[in-house]
């Protein structure tokens, strides 16, 4: 027996089954940011000095690099998705609430893209 | 039989707070104090990429005395966030959800990331005054 109204099913109205994606995106990067961001976090307070030449050397290190992309990939995704939750649990006027996600989004692509360009710009040399 | 208004769902003007709400509110707090953070590691490492001027002017910034104040509150809400995080996640997966289980882990979770704050502070203070 379908719980579907005749007229929904006309329609072709019902769940699109892809309501728990973005809820278990969350799930997973929170999993992935686990090592990363410890990995991330104890590299910089382990650094003998963050002066411009450490730092610069230390990102550089292929391994380095490619973690710190990784994490920050991650990390935009990840905070991506945390605070769009926020603005939906709490903007409810429909069109501040588009605005603002949309300029939600817009904002994490250029922050992450920034700051993988930059590592990228230190790991190959300018 | 008079017919009380009855609250529909759980509201902070009524709601009694506890140690479960409380850390969910501190959560969702410290992730978005955490977005703010990202955006700061992205200066900082686009600083790094253009120079040695524009580095030195970004750690002058992050080291200003309003800057160590906002260091140190990302290093908490990273670490609550995390604990907290992996606290979630094994709700998550299903475990947990006794009483005593859900108290004992929140005070963890709250307990040791400001134990694990204040650690890192003086690593960071020790290094700084080496």
């Amino acid at each position: 027996m379908s719980l579907r109204s005749p007229l929904g099913r006309v329609l072709g109205k019902g769940s699109a089954k892809e309501g728990t994606g973005s809820w278990w995106a969350e799930r997973v990067t929170s999993v992935a940011l686990i090592p990363l961001t410890l990995w991330f976090f104890f590299s910089l307070l382990l650094l003998p000095s963050l002066d411009y030449g450490t730092v610069k050397t230390w990102l550089a290190v292929p391994w380095s690099s490619f973690l710190a992309v990784l994490s920050i990939a991650v990390l935009t995704y990840h905070s991506y998705l945390g605070t769009t939750v926020v603005i939906e649990d709490y903007v409810h006027a429909t069109g501040l609430k588009v605005l603002s996600l949309l300029t939600l989004r817009f904002l994490y692509v250029l922050c992450g893209g920034a700051g993988i360009f930059a590592i990228l710009h230190v790991a190959f040399g300018s | 039989m008079p017919v009380r208004p009855r609250p529909l769902s759980p509201h902070l003007a009524i709601y009694r707070w506890q140690i479960g709400n409380s850390l969910s509110i501190l959560h969702r707090m410290t992730g978005v104090a955490l977005a703010f953070g990202l955006l700061a590691l992205s200066y900082w490492l686009v600083s790094l990429a253009g120079g040695e001027a524009a580095y030195g002017e970004a750690i002058r910034v992050l080291t200003s005395p309003l800057g160590w104040l906002f260091l140190l509150g990302w290093t908490f809400s990273f670490l609550y966030h995390l604990l907290n995080g992996i606290r979630h996640l094994l709700w998550d997966a299903g475990y947990g959800f006794e009483r005593n289980q859900r108290q004992v882990s929140g005070w963890v979770a709250v307990i040791g990331a400001i134990v694990l704050t204040v650690g890192v502070a003086l690593m960071v203070w020790h290094g700084a005054n080496r």
